[in-house]
């Protein structure tokens, strides 16, 4: 047989009259209607609360001393998907360990996908992706970050590598695996 | 004839009826917003002014500084006629709504002939404005609503012939004072709060359910909103428009709404009448009135939340093979029950 006979349920008096149903949907609507608890969050007022591990824009750390960590060695700007990051790399004054740095670090927001792969190529554990998410411009050219909002958006983080100790300081060795 | 009697006075209470009327429909606009918000656990528009009060004015500016795109394919002189008609009817047909004792514009002995004439009218706009946009989103949506309105008036009418076997008269005053004088039961005199048991609501209880029905089909309200299904339809009959003439189409359904309510509070629910309060003068009269207007709005914006919409064949069914024979019953058992009791 090529078909499937159903069985309809049978439906009684009161089921069929349709009232005593809208009378129970009446009464569930209301009760939601008196009910207190509300679930919108009202936004500017009441800070939005970002999971953890959430990917926001993407920033410089600072370690500390107040250095930026950042060696400029484009490890970021060579992963990025959307070429989203462009560093300038610029020498370091002085005879610290550290000969390197970015003259200019300027992040594309528009282009950005918050993938998180430049987080996880720095070698220098120099850019993070903040739980930032809140920011605007009025043109393409604003919403270019330049080192020094990036800067101050990622603020300092004294954990993880330090790059301004010699090698024997900070008791690791630069050519084994780092942790 | 005088000027004061028949030009200034009529003049003076048509600006307070109609500014009152069309500031509630856009405080009903923002009720609607609200009610459904809270009922689906949210808190809806709460930003202009105090608890998003303004929130329909701020709308009103909206779309009155919206582009007034009028599509190249459609019949223009129908297309900007339609929304004007769908508002018409309703402002008109408050005309006769006796908002208070004194509180009527116009107090004509046929009060509820000329409600249903006028606001028959009103399908006109909705189906014109569907056959001129030219779509066929908006021309399905009109004959929808076309046929929809058609077979549900017959039911409002029918629904309402017992009110009148009981008042004797189509004067809406009339029928609003008959209700408010207490009840007489074997032989003795009611008065006070059981005044309230001489409305017509319980003299007419299937006369009232018939007429409620069929006014959330008249007016086009879930769950009988067939003419905008949103799902089918993109946006019915309106889809076509934009800017003031898409907002006067939202006005003409909310006043009609509006209507709809103040008909049954004036038939059904004592009109201006509420345990004798009524002889504290006319301003109580309207806040009485208005008070069971607004609940009996709010009754029509909960049950648009709550009750998901018919199928096509069922409005249909449910209007010729219900609510038509069932009024057709309120009638012969109201004039069985007339004889019997000879009231
Ligand atoms: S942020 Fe990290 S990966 Fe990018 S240039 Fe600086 S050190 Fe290299
Ligand atoms: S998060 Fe992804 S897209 Fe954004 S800057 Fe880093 S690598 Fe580029």
């Amino acid at each position: 047989m090529a078909y499937k006979t159903v069985e309809r349920p049978v439906l009684t008096t009161a089921e069929k009259l349709y009232l005593p149903a809208v009378m129970k949907g009446l009464g569930l609507t209301l009760k939601y209607f008196l009910k207190r608890k509300k679930f919108t969050r009202q936004y500017p007022e009441e800070p939005t609360v970002v999971p953890e591990g959430y990917r926001g824009l993407p920033s410089l750390v600072k370690d500390d001393e107040g250095r930026v960590k950042c060696v400029a060695c484009s490890m970021c700007e060579w992963v990025c998907p959307p070429e989203a990051i462009r560093v300038i790399p610029g020498e370091l004054p002085g005879d610290d360990p550290v000969e390197k740095g970015p003259k200019e670090f300027e992040l594309d927001t528009l282009r950005c996908i918050f993938c998180g792969l430049c987080e996880e190529a720095c070698p220098e554990e120099a850019i993070f992706l903040s739980e930032t998410f809140e920011y605007c411009g009025r043109s393409r050219e604003e919403m270019i970050f330049g080192k020094e909002k990036l800067l101050e958006i990622g603020g300092v983080r004294a954990e993880g590598v330090k790059k301004w100790k010699k090698e024997a300081d900070a008791g690791f060795s630069r050519k084994g695996p780092r942790r | 004839m005088t000027f004061w009697t028949d030009v200034f006075w009529p003049a003076i209470k048509i600006l307070i009826i109609l500014n009152a009327v069309l500031i509630l429909v856009a405080l009903l606009v923002w009720a609607e917003r609200r009610i459904s918000a809270f009922i689906q656990d949210r808190l809806g528009p709460n930003r202009v002014g105090p608890a998003g009060l303004l929130q329909s004015f701020a709308d009103l500016l909206k779309f009155i500084f919206k582009e007034d795109v009028t599509p190249g394919h459609v019949n223009k002189p129908y297309f900007v006629l339609a929304p004007a008609l769908a508002v018409m009817p309703a402002m008109i047909a408050l005309a006769v709504v006796p908002f208070a004792s004194t509180l009527i514009i116009a107090d004509v002995d046929i009060g509820i002939l000329f409600v249903f004439a006028i606001s028959s009218l009103g399908v006109y706009g909705i189906t014109i404005g569907g056959w001129a946009s030219n779509n066929k989103y908006s021309l399905l949506g009109g004959i929808r609503s076309s046929a929809q309105m058609i077979s549900y008036e017959i039911c409002l009418g029918l629904a309402v012939i017992g009110v009148f076997m009981l008042s004797r008269t189509l004067r809406l005053q009339t029928v609003v004072e008959m209700q408010g004088d207490g009840i007489w039961l074997f032989g003795n005199h009611y008065g006070g709060f059981a005044k309230i048991l001489d409305w017509n609501v319980f003299k007419q209880p299937l006369g009232f359910l018939i007429f409620m029905i069929a006014g959330f089909a008249e007016t086009n309200r879930l769950p009988f909103d067939l003419p905008e299904a949103e799902q089918e339809l993109v946006a019915g009959y309106h889809t076509e428009y934009s800017s003031m003439k898409f907002a006067l189409f939202f006005l003409g359904e909310y006043a009609a709404m509006f209507v709809m309510s103040a008909v049954a509070v004036t038939l059904f629910l004592g009109g201006w009448t509420l345990f004798g309060l009524e002889e504290l003068g006319w301003f109580v009269q309207l806040l009485i009135f208005l008070g069971k207007v607004l609940a009996l709005l709010f009754f029509f914006i909960w049950v648009r939340w709550t009750l998901p919409r018919f199928r096509y064949d069922q409005l249909m069914r449910l209007g010729w093979q219900v609510f038509l024979p069932l009024g057709l019953l309120n009638i012969v058992l109201t004039g069985v029950l007339k004889l019997i009791f000879k009231v």
